[in-house]
């Protein structure tokens, strides 16, 4: 019996099982990260899937040298309540080590060390193995601005530092202006908003050259398309949540037949439908620019979600706030607009939040309407002929990108969700 | 009579104005239609559609009728659903149980992978699976094999494709069996409540699910052949695999970003029920007596399947509407077919666009009529 104990540590001997153990479980790492680095293979004379299996086995029996409930090593104590705790949990942390070990050198040999950012031009590239920055470095621009023209790029810029300084112009707000601050947020930004695109980024006035939203694109189109989403989904998703929950019933069967319409069909059936149905709509001498149409059905596309997440948050409220407001004489405006929505609000923060990211995520579907943002330039550039072949490093570079947009945007909301909790 | 008029007004005016909208686009379509000599209709449908489909689960090419065509783009739309629908499932409840191991390497690993494919654009993860990742794998004539029958290569993943002879009676001998569980069930649930013995009923089950169709194999009565994929020289460079079953990369590219993106959000419900479920259930679970087993099957999962059901509906119903995303790779589904070639054949932008979101307001309430029935049917019994 003595035997099938042997792996297995007591307090007595545990200085000697921790030094065999770590040297094993080191051994073990080692052999993979000689594998990984120099492709180097000690093992080879033994039958092919016991080499192969082979670290894993002398990392496994390592740790359970080294499993014990108490040792009063504080560093063995929490390696073993934490990776080490079963047979099965010890196998799955060697395997998640040595998956790093086998996949970060390749990974970061291709993304760093054999990778190019000189030159202009593809020959530059034509030299390694690894990534083709150059790639990113030369279009750029185009990722950035789409095929708005070079010289104008000037225009993008101040109209973005135009659109962030009035976005902070809230914070500056005391006294008496402080109540004007919602006011501010919902009706007069959005109309700045929109003069400020209108005459910078459009033109056409002011000396200004007139630049056609065909020619819009990059990440610019992505930030233009998002920001007048969010901005004004938000209302409209307000009123539809009131919408549902009213006690009149044709309010309320419009409100339902409209949220549930839009969230049963896809997105791009919407862009499809801005595209090719809704002009057909409209009177023949009318015109509206695509990329107005294609706002419009994120708009009321979004809304239909937003509606849904502020309908949750209203109907959370315990309903004593609803009969409180109500016996201080409030009507239904002042009910909504003083007690129920703030605090409903607070509630949904994440819903909403998550809302947004979708909508943000969704901008490069607009490219069924031949507009092309961040991912519709990649496509583009991709199948340039001068530069065939660089699709990877366009994607990783979009997907950083989007990844660090997306990553920043949860993070602020979570930070206000925080701020805005109030116990209860 | 004061209360009364201030509740019609709103609404009437509500009504007045979606009338107004809708009338205002209806009149200027007529008008449009009137002007372009097009009338309204859906006759359209059982005119014949002279285009071809790359990968159609049915048989059709150009000379049978737009209907025809719909219906190929509906079945691949609804194989690439229920696909990513079955391993969003199974990635997202893994990756969901793993945020919570007590193991801090695999809890952040599991985090890290939620973190990363649920703020990169779906978009995004479709174009890299196809258009970078797919296109790296190797030509036909350089593949090795994948699990000894099976070939990845750049043109699609070739597997072995199956010959039933009589699949119905397997069918028949499977449906059987689920009777007969049920059968089986009921009666030891009875018997428990009457007499206290337990039958052991999840061996009958899997045995009875294994006896009913080895019968039909060993009489005969049902054949079963395997097809596999057989390297074929088509031209002096070009080389495919002949016999088997192929799948398109297209659908590969699809089903991998869906389900790869879904089961984010899907390991997020996961994560919400089970951490939901208080820990006192738990204890006083195993204070009672119930094995560890006992209380996952018995306690836990009750609970938290409650929790986790609604949100996961959700995401089911997104990815069956995500899946439209497929036009963007050219894999024939019900937008590429339908709102794609068949609009751009026809010119009949009305019929077609309203035709196709009605097909996914249709496939979205199915799914949640489906989930809620089975979400009632877990839902607490209130006395």
């Amino acid at each position: 019996m003595k035997n099938i104990n042997i792996l297995k540590p007591t307090n007595a001997n545990f200085q000697t099982y921790l030094y065999i153990g770590s040297g094993f479980i080191l051994i073990g790492i080692f052999d993979v990260f000689l594998r990984s680095f120099f492709n180097l293979n000690f093992s080879t004379f033994l039958p092919d899937i016991l080499n192969f299996f082979l670290p894993l086995i002398i990392g496994l029996i390592g740790f359970q040298m080294i499993r014990l409930e108490y040792s009063g090593n504080r560093l063995v104590d929490k390696i073993n309540q934490s990776v080490n705790n079963n047979t099965f949990n010890a196998g799955l942390t060697l395997v998640i080590i040595f998956l790093t070990l086998l996949v970060i050198p390749p990974a970061l040999n291709w993304m760093i060390f054999e990778a190019t950012i000189s030159g202009n031009t593809k020959e530059a590239c034509a030299a390694t193995e690894g990534a083709c920055w150059t790639y990113i470095k030369v279009w750029f621009r185009r990722f950035m601005y789409g095929m708005y023209p070079n010289d104008f790029h000037w225009r993008i810029n101040t109209a973005f530092i135009f659109l962030i300084g009035f976005a902070f112009v809230g914070y500056f707000m005391r006294g008496k202006l402080k109540n004007y601050i919602t006011f501010y947020y919902a009706i007069l930004y959005p109309i700045i908003a929109f003069i400020i695109i209108n005459f910078l980024i459009s033109g056409g006035s002011f000396g200004l050259e007139w630049v056609e939203t065909n020619a819009w694109g990059g990440l610019s189109l992505t930030f233009i398309v998002s920001f007048f989403g969010l901005i004004f989904c938000f209302p409209l998703g307000m009123i539809l949540a009131l919408g549902r929950r009213s006690e009149l019933p044709v309010i309320r069967y419009i409100s339902i037949g409209y949220i549930e319409f839009w969230r049963g069909v896809p997105l791009i059936t919407v862009l499809f439908m801005s595209s090719v149905m809704f002009p057909m709509f409209l009177p023949s001498d009318a015109f509206v620019d695509k990329l107005i149409r294609v706002i419009a059905a994120i708009i009321l596309f979004e809304a239909a979600y937003v509606a849904e997440v502020i309908r949750g948050g209203l109907q959370a409220l315990p309903r004593g706030q609803y009969d409180a407001a109500k016996s201080l004489g409030m009507g239904y405006w002042k009910m909504q607009i003083f007690v129920i929505l703030p605090q409903a609000l607070k509630l949904v923060i994440p819903g909403i939040a998550n809302t947004f990211l979708a909508l943000v995520k969704d901008t490069p579907l607009i490219f069924v309407v031949g507009l092309s943002e961040v991912v519709g330039m990649l496509q583009m550039a991709k199948t340039n002929p001068k530069w065939l072949g660089y699709a990877m490093e366009g994607y990783i570079f979009a997907s950083i990108l989007f990844w660090i947009i997306c990553y920043a945007m949860s993070k602020y909301s979570q930070y206000l969700e925080l701020k805005y909790k109030t116990e209860r | 009579m004061n209360h009364r008029i201030k509740s019609i007004i709103p609404q009437l005016l509500t009504l007045l104005f979606v009338v107004a909208v809708i009338g205002f686009f209806t009149i200027n379509a007529q008008l449009n239609m009137d002007e372009r000599g097009i009338d309204f209709g859906y006759g359209f449908l059982s005119q014949e559609s002279s285009f071809d489909v790359q990968f159609s689960l049915i048989e059709y090419d150009g000379s049978h009728s737009y209907a025809k065509a719909y219906l190929v783009g509906l079945l691949n739309t609804i194989l690439v659903s229920v696909l990513g629908i079955i391993f969003c499932t199974i990635i997202g409840v893994i990756v969901g149980i793993a945020r919570l191991s007590p193991n801090y390497l695999i809890r952040n690993t599991a985090a890290w992978y939620v973190e990363f494919f649920r703020n990169v654009p779906l978009l995004l993860q479709i174009f890299f699976w196809y258009y970078a990742a797919l296109r790296a794998l190797p030509l036909p004539e350089n593949t090795e094999a994948l699990f000894g029958v099976t070939y990845l290569t750049v043109k699609g993943y070739y597997i072995p494709r199956l010959i039933w002879e009589n699949f119905d009676i397997l069918v028949y001998s499977i449906l059987a069996a689920v009777i007969s569980i049920i059968f089986i069930r009921n009666y030891a649930r009875k018997l428990q409540e009457e007499k206290g013995q337990q039958l052991p009923v999840l061996l009958i089950s899997v045995g009875l699910l294994f006896i009913f169709p080895a019968i039909t194999f060993v009489t005969g009565m049902v054949q079963l052949e395997v097809a596999l994929p057989v390297l074929k020289q088509l031209s002096k460079t070009s080389f495919i695999y002949a016999e088997g079953l192929s799948v398109p990369p297209e659908l590969l590219a699809l089903v991998l970003a869906l389900s790869l993106y879904t089961a984010t959000f899907v390991a997020e419900c996961v994560r919400a029920g089970v951490q939901g479920v208080s820990k006192g259930q738990k204890e006083a679970a195993a204070s009672i007596g119930l094995t560890p087993n006992q209380i996952l099957k018995l306690v836990i999962m009750p609970q938290a399947l409650r929790i986790i059901i609604p949100p996961t509906t959700n995401q089911y119903l997104n990815l069956t509407k995500n899946s439209s995303l497929a036009a963007a790779i050219a894999y024939p589904d019900l937008v590429l077919i339908f709102a794609g070639t068949a609009l751009m054949q026809t010119g009949r932008a009305i019929e077609i666009v309203s035709i196709t979101m009605l097909t996914y307001l249709t496939l979205s309430l199915a799914i949640s009529l489906l989930m809620n029935w089975y979400n009632k049917k877990i839902a607490i019994k209130e006395k």
